[in-house]
């Protein structure tokens, strides 16, 4: 199947789905980083695709993104941009936030770009900090302002490759307040973690890749189940350590 | 695009040293090469030991020179540190003080003047070296052979007017002062129509012996005649006729100037536009500009547009230093501007390539200066300073990046006597195309991981 990307209605009648993957593959070399994987998500969820280093995490969200070709299959997504954040910030440090949000609005072409920064300001409560150099603030302010450049796509869906790395867990709090938030508003947000008990948390579906491969998909309950099935002797344990076991079982 | 250009124009704001390194450097260049230009030469230090009376004078060719003004002229040459005896001037040339020590012996003003006598003397100076030192020591040589010459020419060319002088006296006569006696001589031209005039009155035998005599004189007269041109060219024997047989060159402080221009607007542009494009890897901000809010053409065309509008700026900027050195003309400013959009143009394009293969801040930098200087030694080596095969190599070296043609640009631009601005500017629109295909092609790794 030759590679595409095109929309959901072209790809899927009558589905409801913001965005759908199908049979992705993506080859480094003789290595495959992602052999055949295929998922959907809804308006409004909150997918967190997990899995062990090397699984194909950033692989997959980096081709949703469009930055990546694949070599099989293809995307499909709901009419409106994709809004991709990256791990690493991907902004200006020697600009301010100001600075940083006017550019990209600028470059979004939005209306009114001015009117845009202050919505993004309000949004990220970093108004007050809008004069500093991005370079100065803390890693978890440069991700609010890394996911606001995002947002300023206007998305229908928003990636976010490992957003909460770096951050103490009152900004990580801060952070899954502002992405729910999104996700309450309409957002579909797929995000990777390696965070279990995060994931658990605020992914209303879990994605479970290892090895290019996708093992599991559904919600963190139906996981609990499925160890509770192929790992009894870890289904009471933490979720991180039932879920280091099914990986286990699968054979990763 | 503008507003990239714009961000990047903030960025530059915020980096002081960047900005004051970018301001300061033309501004630095600018005084180093415009002292060197307007001033000469570093003359040597030599020892001088002046051992002629003060009231000796230097008769030659009638004339009478007080012997200080050899002293003069040698001191013109290099500069000349008195010594008062041979002990003090070893003392100095051992030291290092001095590179050589010059002795003018008590003598020599008479055997200068002996030269034109009929017992000639050799005239001799003395020149202290001390040998340790190779350098030095073919330095000192190459200034006293100058000397040497410069005074043996003088000499000579006195001498030679001199013996032209009497030559001339024996053909046609006039008076010879010797001694302070003034000497009437009648010369061969009149001994000649004494002697015609004569004829009729002799006896018929000896008429034809007078005739002989007679056309002795009048042989000796043509014949001396033609010997006096020779005399003259004994003074310098081979004349030089430079005759320029390919190129023109402009005045050498306005090639300096171009030298600075060009070294500044290359530094300059090709460090900024290939820093400015690693940085937006480094900062992970080019997946985000080209997913759709920029082009990868559009990105790179924006880098280049930054790197010849700074090089622009700053290269104005080194003229105008230069003005307060050496006058420029500036109704070329046209030319100028052309020459250095298109150089500035080139170099970009050329910073950008690099930013895109090499892809990280520092080592950008580096590449950028490890390629920029040696390219740019290379452009200024002349022909025949070194093998044919080596210069063909350097030829096709310094036509491949675009400092060669960028220098040759504004050397024409910057004056008429150069050669022509057409040849250069091709040359660049060609390297302008192939840099920026280049560049476009490296973009294509530039995303990878």
């Amino acid at each position: 199947m030759p590679p595409f990307r095109g929309t959901v209605g072209a790809m899927a009648g009558g589905n409801r789905a913001a965005l759908e993957a199908e049979a992705l593959v993506k080859r480094y070399g003789e290595r495959e980083a992602l052999r055949g994987v295929s998922f959907s998500a809804s308006a409004g969820e909150l997918v967190a695709v997990i899995g062990p280093n090397g699984a194909g995490k950033t692989t997959l969200l980096s081709i949703l993104a469009g930055i990546l070709k694949p070599d099989g299959g293809g995307v499909a997504v709901e009419e409106g941009r994709v809004g991709w954040v990256p791990q690493q910030a991907a902004l200006y440090r020697r600009l301010t936030v100001e600075e940083n949000l006017l550019l990209f609005a600028r470059l979004e072409k939005h209306e009114d770009p001015r009117a845009s920064t202050e919505q993004m300001l309000e949004l990220t409560d970093l108004g007050e900090r809008r004069g500093e150099i991005v370079a100065r603030l803390s890693g978890g302010n440069q991700q609010r302002i890394n996911i606001a450049i995002g947002l300023l796509a206007r998305p229908r869906v928003l990636l976010l490759d490992e957003p909460s790395v770096g951050l103490d867990p009152r900004q990580r709090a801060r952070l899954w307040e502002f992405v729910s938030g999104l996700a309450d508003d309409g957002t579909t947000v797929i995000f990777s973690t390696h965070d279990i008990q995060e994931a658990e948390r605020y992914g209303g579906r879990l994605l479970v890749l290892a090895d290019g491969e996708a093992l599991f998909d559904g919600a963190p309950a139906q996981l609990r189940e499925a160890v509770r099935r192929e790992a009894p002797e870890a289904a009471d344990r933490d979720f991180e350590t039932a879920f280091v076991a099914y990986l286990h079982h699968r054979g990763h | 695009m503008r507003w990239l250009l714009l961000k990047d124009l903030q960025i530059l704001r915020r980096s002081p040293l960047q900005a004051t390194l970018l301001v300061l450097y033309p501004v630095l260049i600018a005084v180093l090469v415009g002292f060197a230009i307007s001033r000469d030469p570093d003359k040597p230090r030599v020892a001088f030991l002046n051992e002629v009376p003060a009231d000796s004078r230097i008769s030659v060719g009638g004339e009478q020179l007080p012997s200080s003004n050899v002293s003069d002229r040698i001191c013109r040459r290099v500069e000349c540190v008195e010594v008062g005896d041979r002990e003090e001037a070893e003392a100095k040339v051992s030291s290092g003080d001095v590179l050589a020590a010059l002795i003018l012996p008590a003598n020599l003003v008479d055997k200068i003047n002996s030269l034109s006598t009929l017992s000639p003397g050799t005239p001799k100076v003395e020149v202290l070296v001390n040998e340790e030192d190779p350098v030095k020591a073919g330095l000192v040589n190459d200034r006293i052979d100058a000397l040497l010459a410069q005074a043996n020419l003088a000499i000579s060319r006195r001498i030679a007017t001199e013996g032209s002088r009497y030559l001339d006296l024996v053909i046609n006569g006039g008076e010879l002062e010797l001694l302070g006696q003034r000497f009437p001589i009648l010369g061969l031209r009149a001994s000649a129509q004494i002697l015609t005039a004569l004829e009729p009155a002799l006896d018929p035998r000896l008429r034809a012996s007078l005739r002989e005599v007679t056309h002795f004189a009048d042989e000796a007269r043509d014949n001396l005649d033609v010997a006096g041109p020779l005399i003259d060219r004994l003074a310098q024997p081979i004349a030089v006729e430079k005759v320029a047989v390919g190129g023109s060159s402009p005045p050498l402080e306005i090639f300096a100037i171009a030298v600075a221009a060009t070294l500044t607007l290359a530094f300059v542009t090709v460090l900024l536009v290939a820093g400015s494009l690693a940085l937006e890897r480094e900062e992970n901000a080019f997946p985000r500009l080209t997913r759709g809010l920029v082009s990868r053409e559009a990105l790179l065309a924006e880098k280049v547009l930054l790197g010849v509008a700074i090089g622009l700026v700053v290269t104005l900027l080194l003229l105008a230093g230069m003005q307060i050195f050496v006058p420029l003309q500036w109704d070329r400013f046209g030319l100028w501007l052309v020459a250095i959009l298109a150089g500035g143009g080139a170099l970009a394009a050329a910073g950008a390539a690099l930013g895109a293969a090499a892809r990280e801040v520092r080592a950008v930098s580096l590449l950028a200066f490890m390629v920029t200087l040696p390219i740019a030694f290379l452009s200024l080596v002349p022909s025949g300073a070194v093998g044919g095969g080596v210069y063909d190599a350097i030829k096709v070296l310094t036509a491949v990046f675009p400092f060669k043609p960028t220098l040759q640009a504004i050397s024409a631009a910057l004056d008429s006597a150069g050669s022509g601005i057409g040849g250069p500017l091709v040359h660049l629109a060609i390297l302008i195309v192939a840099y920026g295909l280049l560049a476009r092609f490296a973009l294509r790794r530039f995303a990878a991981v």
